[in-house]
């Protein structure tokens, strides 16, 4: 019984929560747009701070560096999403089989989505990329073969592969409660009316996991425009590694330009937020299904 | 064709054995219903004919040739599900089209194939839905359309009306039965239902626990049930049983007598007893009588109305001829 009493009291004791929430989110967002018009460079003495109108977006937009990171960026998030999906559903598929150990497999699968971006970048590239006693390394010397010196001469690459070993599990645990929840008949039917495995997959299972594979690129997408961690431990935006996000982190630590750092960062609130309303509408037909 | 034979096959899912030995043929063109409790194995035994499911030993035979490892497909058997299995997001045109489709048959006659099923089970206005904007009724008979259009040796069809409601379950049970008419095909029904066993088949096959208890037509089943089992469970109302002084007066462990086969009297008659409670169904009167001798209550069946209410006392005698005598391990007593 929801009187008008008892839901302003409601709406009273939750103000705190929502108060500290709202200012947690708005107090940075408002600073991030008012800088983003002013002219603000602290270590420059000599310049000094005032509006500027719309003077960085278009600066920012403008620069040379803007669209090699751009570039980067789509590169970045493109390879990750492909690998993730692509394994992600493969390893579904294989979790899905009754095998012996299956429980101790899924949480093997499962445990690279519990290591820190940054922890899971050096183990990447100490353990594994090292040119002189990485994994890697040793494993192509085993092959008689010259070791690759993955940083510097696939630092994209192997940027992409930190990343995707790092959201396979993200990936495969929702493509894989989708596939469980594929009605078994279905797939007897199928086989009832002739279609040979490859079939089944193609017409029956992929076209089941659409919804979540839909679900796993826009959630992705917008975790994976952000990657940070994994630039900064390993190449630190060099050999053309630099993506927007890291582009927006150079301009105000290191040029120590905040306005036009601001600039950037809106930019990319504004592309995180047109993926996210892609997401919530899918995520909302989903719930009305 | 169509003619299947089992040959002393069972199904073991790990240790359980879930099909003892089992031997069954049914002949071609002919509706066969294998009915029985839940749980007592009608499905796995469909699905084993299906091959869905291995053979734990035995062999089944299709038209002559031993299928016992031939995958499903390849078995020329089509199959109706329970849930249906419609392939949500084709439409209904390639719902039907998709086994016509795996079979790489020109399109032209995959398009004749699916009009002509479609005009046989009124879907032409519905072609072009997705399953979900279908009714139950619909969607049961898109699968039966998937089934038909492969041209199949055998129908199988696994309690394909238990999702509906009960006016829509009458009205499938006769589209079902005029389609046997027409297309003259085996066909292997599945169903709990005893009412839906005896207006269907040619053949009822009645199982418990994996065990065929009897096979036989639904008058032979009606008449001369072979066990205690299948008196009880074909024929509705229940059959009554009494046992003791009453059943050995008949050379007898135990007698089953029908409630349409009963006379009832408010004067004399063999049993008194009081009506408990009295159904008046208009075209019959079903009494549920206590007698008067203790025991189980004794069911009724009276044509027509008969009004008798509650407290009321009623004296019962059995038609002679109808009783049904059991030994004591259930078997009939000829
Ligand atoms: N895949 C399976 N694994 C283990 N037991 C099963 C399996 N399928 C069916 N059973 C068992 O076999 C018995 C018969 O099942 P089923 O054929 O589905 O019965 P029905 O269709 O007559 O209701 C049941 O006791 C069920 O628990
Ligand atoms: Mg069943």
């Amino acid at each position: 019984m929801a009187t008008q009493h008892s839901r302003s009291a409601a709406r009273l004791m939750m103000a705190p929560a929502v108060i500290l929430l709202l200012g947690w989110m708005l107090i940075p967002l408002v600073m991030t747009l008012w800088f983003s018009f002013r002219r603000f460079l602290p270590n420059r003495p000599d310049i000094v701070p005032g509006w500027v109108g719309f003077d960085n977006y278009v600066r920012f937009v403008t620069s040379s560096a803007f669209w090699p990171s751009v570039q980067t960026t789509l590169i970045i998030v493109g390879g990750a999403l492909l690998i993730t999906i692509v394994l992600g559903v493969l390893l579904a598929l294989l979790l899905d089989q009754p095998m012996w150990g299956q429980g101790v497999v899924r949480i093997l699968v499962i445990a690279p989505f519990f290591v820190m971006p940054t922890v899971s970048a050096l183990v990447w590239k100490n353990i594994f990329m090292d040119p002189v006693n990485g994994l890697f390394a040793h494993l192509w010397r085993a092959f008689g073969a010259e070791p690759v010196v993955w940083l510097s001469d696939a630092p994209i690459f192997s940027i992409i592969l930190i990343v995707s070993w790092q959201w396979l599990p993200f990936a495969t645990l929702i493509l894989l409660t989708a596939i469980q929840s594929l009605d078994s008949e279905q797939l007897e039917a199928s086989e009832m009316d002739g279609a040979p495995p490859l079939s089944r997959f193609f017409y029956i299972i992929l076209p089941h996991l659409s919804r979540a594979i839909t679900i796993v690129i826009l959630i992705q997408t917008i975790f994976l425009l952000s990657v940070f961690a994994e630039i900064f431990v390993t190449t630190g935006g060099a050999f053309g590694t630099r993506t927007l996000t890291y582009l927006i982190f150079q301009r105000v630590l290191e040029s120590q330009n905040v306005g036009l750092g601001s600039a950037g960062g809106v930019y990319a609130i504004i592309l995180a937020n047109i993926v996210a309303v892609f997401l919530m509408r899918i995520v909302g037909k989903n719930l009305d299904a | 064709m169509g003619r299947i034979v089992l040959d002393k096959v069972t199904k073991r899912f790990g240790s359980v054995e879930v099909i003892p030995p089992l031997d069954l043929t049914i002949e071609d063109g002919e509706f066969t219903v294998f009915v029985g409790p839940s749980g007592c194995g009608k499905s796995t035994l469909l699905r084993l004919i299906a091959g869905l499911e291995d053979l734990s030993s035995g062999h089944i035979e299709i038209d002559g040739a031993d299928v016992s490892t031939v995958p499903p497909a390849k078995r020329g058997l089509a199959m109706v599900f329970q849930s249906y299995a419609l392939y949500p997001h084709m439409s209904v045109r390639k719902n039907i089209a998709f086994p016509l489709r795996m079979a790489k048959l020109d399109q032209a006659e995959i398009d004749r194939r699916v009009s002509n099923a479609a005009q046989v089970l009124n879907l032409n206005d519905y072609l072009d839905r997705r399953p979900g904007q279908l009714s139950g009724g619909q969607r049961q008979r898109v699968a039966i359309g998937r089934a038909i259009v492969r041209e199949p040796s055998a129908f199988l069809f696994d309690e394909p009306l238990s999702n509906l409601d009960a006016a829509l379950r009458v009205g499938m049970r006769l589209e079902i039965s005029e389609l046997h008419k027409r297309l003259k095909t085996t066909m292997i029904y599945v169903t709990h239902d005893q009412v839906e066993a005896m207006t269907m088949a040619d053949k009822i096959v009645v199982l418990r626990a994996g065990n065929i208890e009897q096979v036989g037509s639904p008058l032979e089943l009606y008449n001369r049930p072979r066990n205690r089992f299948v008196a009880g469970f074909i024929g509705s109302p229940k059959m009554n049983f009494l046992e003791g002084a009453e059943a050995a007066k008949h050379g007898a462990h135990a007698i089953g007598f029908r409630p349409e086969h009963l006379g009832i009297s408010l004067t004399e008659g063999e049993w008194k007893g009081t009506v408990g409670v009295a159904e008046h169904l208009g075209s019959d009167t079903f009494l549920h009588v206590h007698p008067e001798s203790g025991g189980e209550t004794i069911t009724v069946r009276v044509d027509g109305e008969f009004s008798a209410r509650h407290g009321d006392i009623v004296y019962l005698t059995p038609v002679a001829e109808k009783i049904h005598r059991f030994a004591a391990d259930g078997l009939r007593i000829q």
